[in-house]
């Protein structure tokens, strides 16, 4: 039993080379965080803005937009999801390869916002598992690079998924 | 072939959807399905005070929130009988101008962008920020203001308004003239937006349509010539025609309008009325003013601000109506005396505040894409008992399974791109 227990420790902890390819792993990842922009209302504005020269999200490392969720990393909900538009996003998420990664941006994504009505989804987080929240209607850019930042922390930590390890 | 297009397509705007029935590119016939960022807003408006769902109008079109802001203001004053200042109704002009140019220019950034032309998309949008610095440094906040309220505006313009202003505009000029020179003549650019879904001057009205859109055709229509609204008269400018109703004119329109709206604002900038009540002596900075406010005995002609915000007792003359019962009390009294907390209390307490008379009212302003207009029904309460927004932008899309009946898929896209869909108003 104890040196079943033993094995086991090293599978989850990681030995040298495991700990440090996942190091090198995670830095790779969080500087190449491509997004799927899966923009419906006002946040998308900022999000432009925050795309665009002025603010440029290219010094962080998520300089690719892409506009299919089959190649990107990292959803950015901009804007309200509605009844409707939710099996929509629903749609896009299962379509995304892991890792994948999901941002809430702005109130309405985050809680539904000031729509507190029949039409709203009271907050993305009821139909996917989001990583990171922004606050505000809208945010600001820098709240968004604020996020962004902290979601890279994230990435850096998370080791990989290895095969053969029994998911929890 | 039927291809379906969105609603989750970077060029649908992620709020739209369109069945496409296809002879190998041609379109033969689409159907559009809507109503995918339906927000309930007329209904949760109907549920809220007259004061309280401003910050509902801000929502609407998100890209010029202060017309939108401007138009259920006025709606509200014309149902009250409220006269505005004189220059309260100059700063909603400048700021209405501001947010007409940056709608122009994030209609014309994401349609050159799904074009292909990405560089266009960067210059606008770099334009744009520096026009919201503008409205940011007045209104403190970059999108969703609320700034013109009920009776008139929020605060008065900071001291330093002219220099930030005039910095937005040489910008945004020399962004056009970069915008100018990298379309106008562009092949590839000419080759997808000249004849392309064309309107004629009679479509167009049969369909409802206003604003840039309606002029491209040729139809000489704006509300702020057709019937002057806060002293828009005042103003010298020109309403530019299209000759052809297609997608270039589209894009032409709105590209001289933009130069229009900044004569506007420079005219504005020059007859502005002087305030009553400056918060600083002639000449003085601001960090000057603070400076000398902390000495001992202060000199004349220093005043600051409880809340710095631009919105004191002395203001209300320059920037808010007189009518009382229907603006927020001053902070000065709220915060001092017994009567000013009453007041306070009554304007924001649950039955009570802005009550209008019985009846309905309706009226319109020149937005982004049209004529935005409001439709409100009051039953004597301090909530509305209908609340209806006339958007100009649902008449305009509503004629677009015609606009793209024959052309090729491509064209969907610029098409698409110059009715200048905004999800906030066309859905609610």
């Amino acid at each position: 039993m104890g040196k079943l227990n033993k094995t086991e420790k090293l599978a989850t902890n990681g030995g040298w080379i495991t700990t440090k390819f996942n190091e090198v792993l995670g830095w790779g990842r969080k500087y190449s965080l491509w997004h799927y922009p899966f923009i419906t209302a006002c946040c998308g504005m900022e999000y432009m803005s925050a795309a665009c020269a002025h603010y440029d999200f290219d010094r962080f490392g998520m300089g690719w937009t892409r506009f299919t969720p089959r190649q990107a990393d990292m959803l950015l909900v901009c804007g309200t999801i509605t009844h409707k538009e939710a099996p929509v996003l629903k749609t896009v998420y299962d379509q995304m390869t892991e890792p994948k990664w999901v941002v809430a941006f702005g109130a309405c994504a985050v809680s539904g916002g000031i729509y507190d009505n029949y039409a709203v989804v009271q907050g993305i987080d009821r139909i996917i598992p989001v990583d990171v929240y922004i606050p505000g209607c809208p945010p600001r850019p820098e709240t968004f690079f604020d996020a962004l930042i902290k979601l890279q922390e994230k990435v850096q930590k998370e080791g990989h998924d290895w095969r053969w390890k029994k998911r929890t | 072939m039927l291809i379906n297009m969105g609603p989750s397509h970077p060029a649908m705007h992620g709020t739209i959807r369109i069945m496409l029935e296809l002879d190998g590119e041609k379109i033969l016939n689409s159907e559009l399905e809507i109503g995918y960022l339906h927000r309930g807003l007329e209904k949760t408006c109907e549920h809220k005070t007259y004061f309280s769902l401003l910050p509902y109008t801000d929502r609407m079109n998100y890209v010029s929130p202060l017309i939108n802001n401007l138009g259920y203001a006025m709606t509200m004053e014309k149902m009250l009988e409220l006269d505005v200042p004189q220059r309260a109704q100059y700063i909603r002009v400048i700021l209405c101008e501001l947010s007409r140019i940056s709608d122009h220019l994030t209609a014309l950034a994401a349609m050159t962008m799904e074009c292909g032309a990405f560089t266009v998309f960067l210059y606008t949008i770099k334009a744009r920020e520096f026009i919201w610095d503008v409205i940011e440094h007045t209104t403190s906040a970059r999108m969703t203001t609320s700034f013109i309220r009920i009776g008139g505006v929020r605060a008065d313009l900071h001291p330093d308004w002219k220099d930030h202003l005039k910095t937005a505009i040489i910008e945004t000029k020399k962004v056009l003239k970069d915008v100018h020179g990298l379309m106008d003549k562009n092949k590839i650019w000419l080759n997808r937006t000249r004849d392309i879904a064309v309107v004629s001057p009679e479509m167009a009205i049969n369909y409802g349509w206003t604003g840039p859109c309606l002029r491209s055709t040729g139809v000489n229509f704006d509300l702020r010539k057709a019937s002057p609204y806060s002293s828009y008269d005042h103003f010298d400018f020109d309403v530019p025609l299209g000759e052809r109703g297609d997608n270039y004119d589209r894009y032409m329109v709105r590209m001289i309008e933009m130069e229009q709206s900044m004569r506007i604002i420079e005219q504005a900038m020059e007859k502005m009325p002087k305030n009553k009540a400056p918060l600083l002596a002639k000449g003085m900075k601001p960090a000057k003013a603070i400076e000398a406010s902390r000495k001992q005995k202060v000199e004349g002609g220093i005043k600051l601000s409880p809340n710095l915000e631009g919105s004191e007792k002395d203001k209300y003359a320059d920037i808010l109506s007189t009518g009382k019962k229907y603006i927020v009390p001053p902070k000065e009294d709220t915060y001092t005396s017994i009567e000013g907390l009453i007041n306070h209390f009554i304007f924001f307490m649950k039955g009570h505040g802005i009550r209008p008379p019985k009846g309905e009212v309706y009226f319109s302003v020149e937005g982004g894409n049209g004529e935005l207009g409001y439709y409100i029904v009051s039953d004597g309460t301090d909530k509305p008992y209908r609340w209806h927004l006339r958007a100009p932008c649902f008449h305009i899309v509503s004629a677009l399974e015609e606009m793209i009946k024959g052309h090729y898929v491509a064209d969907v896209i610029p098409t698409f791109g110059s009715t200048n869909m905004i999800g906030g108003e066309f859905d609610r």
